[in-house]
């Protein structure tokens, strides 16, 4: 069932990374997820992992959580490896039918799908030691420089958080729904696709309704609290920059640097 | 009288190996004899709705079994699915489950699903819209011009529609007005007599335990810690009110009657036992309600 996705789950915790200002990790993640298309070399690819099995020995994730994390997108990586694989030009090391299966094919598909899973491991890694409130107010704090051209950081850092506040709520709705619908003897797991698609409308009916009904009360709610938009706003809890911000940026700086350089190594 | 649905030492735990761990069931047995009516009650958080949808196989316990009539229900495929229907469930809020464009096509979903002929859907639709009291011009409305009192009838009459042995409802009435209440509860009643159905009602209400339930089983952190009579368990007043649960109104009438001098005897616990028991005084017969 969907007990499964942990996307954009908050996993509260104490650690340094935990604590580091939001910023501070959105900007670390944009540099990785830079930094992972500038690598190319075996090497650079060994610095980039390691870089991140540090940081989640640091921020205590458990491995199983992780891993759990990448289930939901095996088939997207599944299918990059198996078209890189036999569709890249190389020298053929094994041939069947209109497939050749190519050295820099398999090479290639390595690296892809190392890249992928680190670049979603990484992204994660902000999700799961980030509260949704701080990683919206860091969206909202790094995009505020854009309010002068009337870019709406404000309403786009909001709307961010409501989504983020509601992937568990939804998660569990649904999940309440489908034991509901299972209750009544509905079958969402045997069948050909269309049968699949029909099943899933006893599904979809209620939780759509009931997200339209959470929307307005939460509406209501915001609204009956004076809630009129960014303006003028103030906040209970300032960011602020601490040494181990800078340092981390210091280090976050190097590493890309570093990335770059062993580049030019095997 | 048989047993119909048994568990013998149920554990059950929620996100095994991530930070969210968290043990709901600590060793379960329990069991329903056929026809019987038994009130569940215990705190919010106790395990009473990790607990029965285990009843139907919708959770799988992470040790020990769930026997309907004497066969695991996790045997095989087949055997689950048949417990769905043998063992019909009703959630908390099941109003938020209807999604047909009629009512009569929502209540009739369990039995299609069933793979029961056309006319026998029909006739398991209209039965179970009389079981809930929902008048035949309803049946063809859309569940969602219903008021929240009959959207919740509706959704009853879904899983009364497959006929199950045994009907489990997690706090039906949460939510209703008093009469919607008694009317529910009633509804409920004729069911488990005409049709000689066990039921299993989980309730916060004392008075709805005392005066309904056959036997009542208590929750207490992912255990049972009581299972009686009303009478068994409300005897045990002061543990029941360590627990956060308390007793019948009735129970405290009869106290402050008994206080006043008046020799009402023991064991009223529902307010039909209070009036019987003033009755039968002015009758001028014993002190004992029965
Ligand atoms: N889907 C779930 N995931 C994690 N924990 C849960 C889930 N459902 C219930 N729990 C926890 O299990 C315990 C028992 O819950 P529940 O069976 O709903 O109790 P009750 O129905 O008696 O109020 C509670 O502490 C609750 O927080
Ligand atoms: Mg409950």
């Amino acid at each position: 069932m969907l007990r499964d996705i942990t996307l954009g789950q908050y996993f509260p915790g104490k650690t340094v990374v935990h604590r580091l200002d939001p910023r501070t990790k959105l900007v670390m993640t944009i540099v990785y997820i830079v930094a992972l298309f500038l690598a190319e070399s075996w090497s650079s690819y060994a610095l980039m992992a390691l870089l991140l099995i540090g940081m989640i020995g640091v921020s205590r994730i458990n491995a199983g959580t992780i891993l759990r994390g990448l289930k939901p997108i095996v088939v997207i990586i599944i299918i990059t490896a198996v078209l890189n694989v036999f569709f890249t030009r190389g020298e053929v090391i094994f041939e069947l039918w209109i497939f050749k299966l190519t050295r820099e094919g398999l090479i290639t598909a390595a690296k892809m799908t190392l890249r992928l899973i680190m670049l979603i491991t990484g992204t994660f890694l902000l999700t799961y030691t980030t509260s949704p409130i701080a990683l919206t107010d860091g969206i909202e704090a790094l995009l505020s420089p854009l309010k002068k051209i009337r870019f709406p950081a404000h309403e786009l850092a909001m709307m961010m958080s409501i989504a983020l506040r509601f992937v568990p709520i939804l998660i569990e709705e649904t999940n309440k729904i489908m034991a509901a619908q299972a209750s009544r003897g509905a079958d969402f797991e045997t069948g050909g696709i269309v049968k699949r698609a029909k099943a899933l409308l006893p599904i979809l009916v209620p939780l759509f309704i009931s997200a339209f009904r959470r929307a307005d009360e939460l509406a209501e709610a915001m609204e009956s609290r004076c809630y009129h938009g960014g303006e003028g706003r103030t906040r209970m809890k300032k960011l602020g920059m601490k040494a181990r911000d800078f340092v981390t940026l210091a280090v976050g700086a190097a590493a890309v640097a570093a990335v770059v350089l062993v580049n030019f190594l095997p | 009288m048989d047993t119909v649905i048994r568990t013998e030492n149920i554990t059950h735990t929620y996100s095994p190996g991530t930070p969210f761990e968290h043990v709901a069931l600590r060793g379960i047995d329990f069991e329903a004899r056929c026809g019987e009516y038994v009130g569940i009650i215990g705190r919010t958080g106790s395990g009473k709705s990790t607990f029965i949808q285990h009843l139907n196989g919708l959770l799988k316990p992470l040790s020990g079994r769930v026997l309907l009539d004497g066969n695991d229900i996790h045997a095989s495929k087949e055997a689950t699915r048949a417990a769905r229907f043998r063992v019909g469930l009703v959630f908390q809020f099941p109003e938020y489950q209807l999604f047909e464009e009629t009512v009569y096509a929502d209540i009739a979903f369990g039995p299609k699903n069933m793979k029961l002929t056309p006319e026998e859907t029909e006739e398991r639709v209209f039965e179970a819209a009389r079981f809930v009291g929902l008048r035949p011009e309803e049946l063809k409305k859309s569940p969602f011009e219903l008021s929240g009192g009959t959207k919740r009838r509706a959704a009853i009459a879904g899983v009364i529609a497959m006929r199950p042995e045994v009907l489990i409802l997690d706090e039906p009435t949460a939510g209703l007005d008093p009469r919607g209440r008694d009317e529910l509860l009633d509804n409920i009643d004729s069911y488990h007599r005409e049709r000689g159905a066990t039921v299993i009602v989980v309730t916060h209400s004392m008075e709805e335990a005392a005066r309904r339930a056959g036997r009542i089983a208590v929750f207490e952190d992912g255990k049972i810690v009581m299972s009686g009579t009303p009478t068994e368990i409300f005897r045990n007043g002061p543990e029941l009110e360590r627990m956060g649960l308390g007793m019948p109104k009735a129970a405290l009438i009869a106290e402050r009657v008994r206080g006043l001098g008046v020799p009402l005897g023991r064991d009223i616990y529902t307010l039909e036992a209070v009036r019987d028991a003033l009755i039968s005084l002015r009758k001028g017969g014993g002190g004992d309600a029965t």
